[in-house]
C-alpha cells in the first residue's frame, strides 16, 4: 500500500524563532506511516513548536514540510487539516461552553442542504465514535466544561479520530489521565498503528516512550540533539540524551 | 422511545417538568421579572397614580414600539459581547445612519425622483443599512485587523460619528421625512391593522407548531430522547396562547378620535355617532424587530457562522486550532452590527418623523444593559438572541412605568443604573446554582 522507504512526513531544517529567540533551529524528523515517532525534550526545548509548524499554528521561518515526499505549503490549521494531520494539544483545544458534537466537528460542521448545520445528525455520529472511543461517555448534551478530565480528553481524540487522519500529533495526551484512561490511550495508539496511521507524540514519561514509541527525537535549546530507535538504547541512554544533550555512542 | 428515563423518575414535580419541557429556567426568570415590573407598575398606578395605568392595549402597544429601535441593536451586541468584545459606538452610528438618510430622503432624492416618489424610502433604507454596515466593518478591520481593542475603536467612534452627525446638517434637525419611511416607526397608519395582525399571528403559529413537529421528527430519526407528548402539547399551547394573546392585544388598541375622522374624511366614510373602532395592530417597527429576532437567532443556532461565533467566545485560542478565520470573523461581526445599528436608525428616525443629531444617545449603554440582563456573559461564550429582545424589553418597561408614574429621570436613571447591576448579580448567582 505504502512503500514504507518513503516517509509520511518530513519536517527539513525548520527553523522558527520569536523575537530573536530561535525556538526551533534547523531540526529535521521524519515518520514513517504505521509508526510512533516519540518528540522528547525538557520544557521549553522546542518540541510543541516544532509541532506546531506541521499543524498549521505556526508558520516556520525557514525549511521544508514534505508529505509522501512532496514538498507542501501548510499556512494555517485549515491546510494541515486537508492534508489529513490531525492534532490533540496539551491544552486539548475545546470551546468549553459547545457540547461534544459542537467540539468534534469545530470548523467541519455537517450541514444540510440549505446550508443549516445538522445538529442531530452530528451528535448521532459523536455518539457513535465515543461509543467505539469511550463506551462510558453519555453527556452529549453538556457544555464540555461538565465533564471530567478524561472525557473531554476523550472528546479531543475523537475529533482527531473520526476524520481519517493520515498523520496525528499528540502532545502529552495522557498527562492529566488517570491509569485507566492512560491504558485507553496506549491502546488506541496501538490500533491506530496497526492501521498505518503516523503519530508524533510529545511524551514526558519515559516509560511511556518506551512503551509506545518506535524511534524519539530528542530536542534541547531548539536543536534536535539525536533521533534514535527506541529497542536500541536504554531509560539511561534518552535520559542522557534530554539532559545532557548527548547522543549515545552505539546509536550513532 | 425513552420517554421515561430513569431520571425522568425523581425530582420535584418542578424538577421533572422542567426537564421533560426542556424550557431554559433563565427565561422563565427573565419573564418573571418582566411579569413584576408590569404588574408592579399597574398596581403602583392604580393604588397612588392618577390612572397611569400600566397594563392597557395602549401603552403596552407603545412599549412594543419603544423597544423596536434597542431591540434590533441588541440582537447584533449579543454576538459582539459572546466574543468577549464591546461596541460602545452603536447609539452614535445610529445617529450619522439617521442625519444620512435624513438627508438623502428630504434633501437629496426628491430633486431626482420628486417628492413622494415610492422609491424614495426603498433606497433610503438601503443606503442607510449600507452606511451602517460601511462603518461596522471599517471599525471591525481596526479592531480584528489592526489588533486595537474594540473598547478603545467603538470609544472613539462613539465620539466620531457622534460628530459626524452634526456636521452632516450643520446641527439642524431634518423633518418630517418621507411619508412612506414614517410608516417603518409605527404610529396608527404605520401597523398592519387587525386582518393582517391575525394573518401575523396565524403564521406565526403555524410556525411554532411546525417546528416542535419536524424538532421531534428529527429527535426520532436518530433514537434519541424525545420530549413526552404532553410537554410538546404543552409548549404548542403556551406558545400559541402567547401569540394570540398579542395578536387581541394590539387590537384591542383602535385608532385615536382625529385619526379615525381624517381617515373617515379621505375615504368617504361616514363615522357613526358612537365612533368607529379601527384598531392598530401590530406596529410595523415591532414586526421588523420580530423578523430580525428570527432571523439572528437562525444565524446564531443554525448556522456555521454562529457556531463559530459562540466557540470565539468559549475559547479563541480553540477556534483559530480548529481552522477558524477569528479576525474574519469579528471584522464580519462588527459589520453585522453596524448593518444592524442603521436598521434601528430607520426605525428610531421614522418613528419621531425627524432626524436629529441627538438621536440615539446613551442608547448604547441601552443596548449592552438589554443584552446582559438578557443573559449575555460579558465573559464571553454565552448569550441568546430572544433573551437580548426580552432584555430590551424589561429596560424599556421600567423606562416607560417609571415616565407613567411621573418619576423624574434623575430617578429613572438611579433605577435603571441598579436594575443593570442587580441583575446581573442575580444571574451571577443562578451560574453558581446551576453548576
Amino acid at each position: 500500500m505504502t512503500n514504507s522507504n518513503q516517509p509520511l512526513v518530513e519536517l527539513r531544517d525548520i527553523s522558527i524563532s520569536f523575537g530573536g529567540i530561535k525556538a526551533v533551529d534547523r531540526v529535521t524528523v521524519d515518520l514513517y506511516p504505521g509508526e510512533v515517532v516519540g518528540l522528547l525534550g525538557h520544557n521549553g526545548a522546542g518540541k510543541s513548536t516544532l509541532i506546531k509548524c506541521l499543524s498549521g499554528a505556526y508558520q516556520a521561518d525557514s525549511g521544508q514540510i514534505l508529505i509522501d515526499g512532496k514538498p507542501v505549503s501548510i499556512e494555517n490549521p485549515r491546510d494541515a487539516r486537508a492534508q489529513n494531520i490531525e492534532t490533540i494539544y496539551q491544552t486539548l483545544a475545546l470551546a468549553d461552553n459547545l457540547d461534544a458534537a459542537s467540539n468534534l466537528f469545530l470548523g467541519r460542521e455537517l450541514v444540510s442542504k440549505f446550508g443549516f448545520v445538522n445538529d442531530s445528525l452530528m451528535e448521532a455520529e459523536t455518539r457513535k465514535i465515543m461509543h467505539r472511543l469511550n463506551p462510558n461517555f453519555k453527556k452529549f448534551n453538556v457544555p464540555v466544561s461538565a465533564l471530567s478530565g478524561g472525557q473531554r480528553q476523550s472528546v479531543a481524540i475523537a475529533r482527531a479520530v473520526y476524520f481519517n487522519a493520515r498523520i496525528l500529533i499528540m502532545d502529552e495526551p495522557t498527562a492529566a489521565l488517570g491509569p485507566q484512561e492512560t491504558q485507553m490511550v496506549s491502546e488506541l495508539i496501538e490500533e491506530l498503528k496497526k492501521q498505518g496511521l503516523g503519530i508524533f507524540l510529545i511524551e514526558h514519561d519515559i516509560h511511556n516512550v518506551m512503551k509506545l514509541c518506535d524511534r524519539a527525537s530528542v530536542m534541547k535549546n531548539g536543536q534536535l540533539v539525536g533521533t534514535v530507535k527506541v529497542d536500541e538504547v536504554t531509560d539511561e541512554d534518552l535520559l542522557s540524551m534530554i539532559i545532557l544533550g548527548k547522543k549515545p555512542e552505539k546509536a550513532t | 422511545m425513552s420517554d421515561t428515563s430513569p431520571q425522568g423518575q425523581n425530582g420535584s414535580p418542578l424538577t421533572r417538568f422542567l426537564r421533560a419541557t426542556e424550557i431554559d429556567t433563565r427565561l422563565l426568570g427573565m419573564i418573571g421579572a418582566l411579569m413584576l415590573i408590569w404588574f408592579g407598575f399597574h398596581f403602583y398606578g392604580a393604588i397612588f397614580g392618577n390612572g397611569g395605568y400600566f397594563l392597557t392595549p395602549r401603552n403596552l402597544w407603545n412599549l412594543s414600539v419603544q423597544t423596536s429601535s434597542i431591540g434590533i441593536m441588541a440582537t447584533g451586541m449579543v454576538l459582539v459581547i459572546v466574543t468577549r468584545n464591546i461596541d460602545l459606538s452603536v447609539g452614535a452610528v445610529l445617529g450619522l445612519t439617521a442625519m444620512i438618510m435624513g438627508i438623502l430622503q428630504v434633501n437629496i432624492l426628491p430633486q431626482y425622483l420628486g417628492l413622494g416618489h415610492p422609491m424614495i424610502w426603498v433606497i433610503t433604507v438601503v443606503v442607510g443599512m449600507i452606511a451602517g454596515t460601511i462603518i461596522g466593518t471599517f471599525q471591525g478591520w481596526l479592531i480584528a485587523y489592526r489588533g486595537i481593542p474594540a473598547f478603545i475603536v467603538t470609544l472613539g467612534g462613539l465620539l466620531v460619528w457622534r460628530g459626524c452627525a452634526f456636521l452632516s446638517a450643520g446641527g439642524r434637525t431634518i423633518s418630517p421625512v418621507d411619508p412612506s419611511f414614517a410608516l417603518l416607526g409605527g404610529g396608527p397608519y404605520g401597523a398592519v391593522g387587525e386582518t393582517g395582525s391575525w394573518i401575523a399571528g396565524i403564521l406565526a403559529c403555524v410556525g411554532v407548531v411546525w417546528m416542535l413537529h419536524s424538532g421531534r421528527k428529527l429527535r426520532q430519526e436518530h433514537d434519541f430522547k424525545l420530549r413526552p407528548m404532553w410537554a410538546e402539547v404543552f409548549l404548542a399551547v403556551v406558545g400559541c396562547g402567547t401569540i394570540i394573546g398579542a395578536v387581541l392585544l394590539v387590537n384591542a388598541y383602535p385608532w385615536p378620535r382625529g385619526i379615525v375622522n381624517a381617515y373617515a374624511t379621505a375615504n368617504n366614510i361616514t363615522v357613526p355617532p358612537e365612533g368607529l373602532f379601527i384598531s392598530h395592530g401590530f406596529a410595523i417597527p415591532v414586526l421588523i424587530l420580530v423578523a430580525v429576532g428570527i432571523f439572528m437567532t437562525i444565524l446564531m443556532t443554525r448556522t456555521r457562522f454562529g457556531r463559530y461565533v459562540f466557540a470565539i467566545g468559549g475559547n479563541p485560542e480553540a477556534a483559530a486550532l480548529a481552522g477558524i478565520n477569528t479576525k474574519w470573523m469579528t471584522l464580519k461581526i462588527f459589520a453585522l452590527m453596524g448593518m444592524l445599528a442603521g436598521l434601528a436608525g430607520v426605525v428610531a428616525s421614522a418613528r419621531l418623523n425627524s432626524a436629529t443629531n441627538a438621536l440615539g444617545v446613551f442608547d448604547e449603554l441601552y443596548v449592552i444593559a438589554a443584552a446582559v440582563i438578557g443573559g449575555t456573559s460579558l465573559a464571553g461564550g454565552v448569550g441568546t438572541i430572544y433573551g437580548a429582545i426580552l432584555g430590551a424589553l424589561v429596560m424599556q418597561s421600567l423606562q416607560t412605568g417609571m415616565v407613567l408614574i411621573g418619576f423624574d429621570t434623575s430617578v429613572q436613571q438611579i433605577v435603571v443604573g441598579s436594575v443593570l447591576v442587580l441583575a446581573v448579580y442575580l444571574d451571577n448567582l443562578y451560574r453558581k446554582t446551576v453548576k
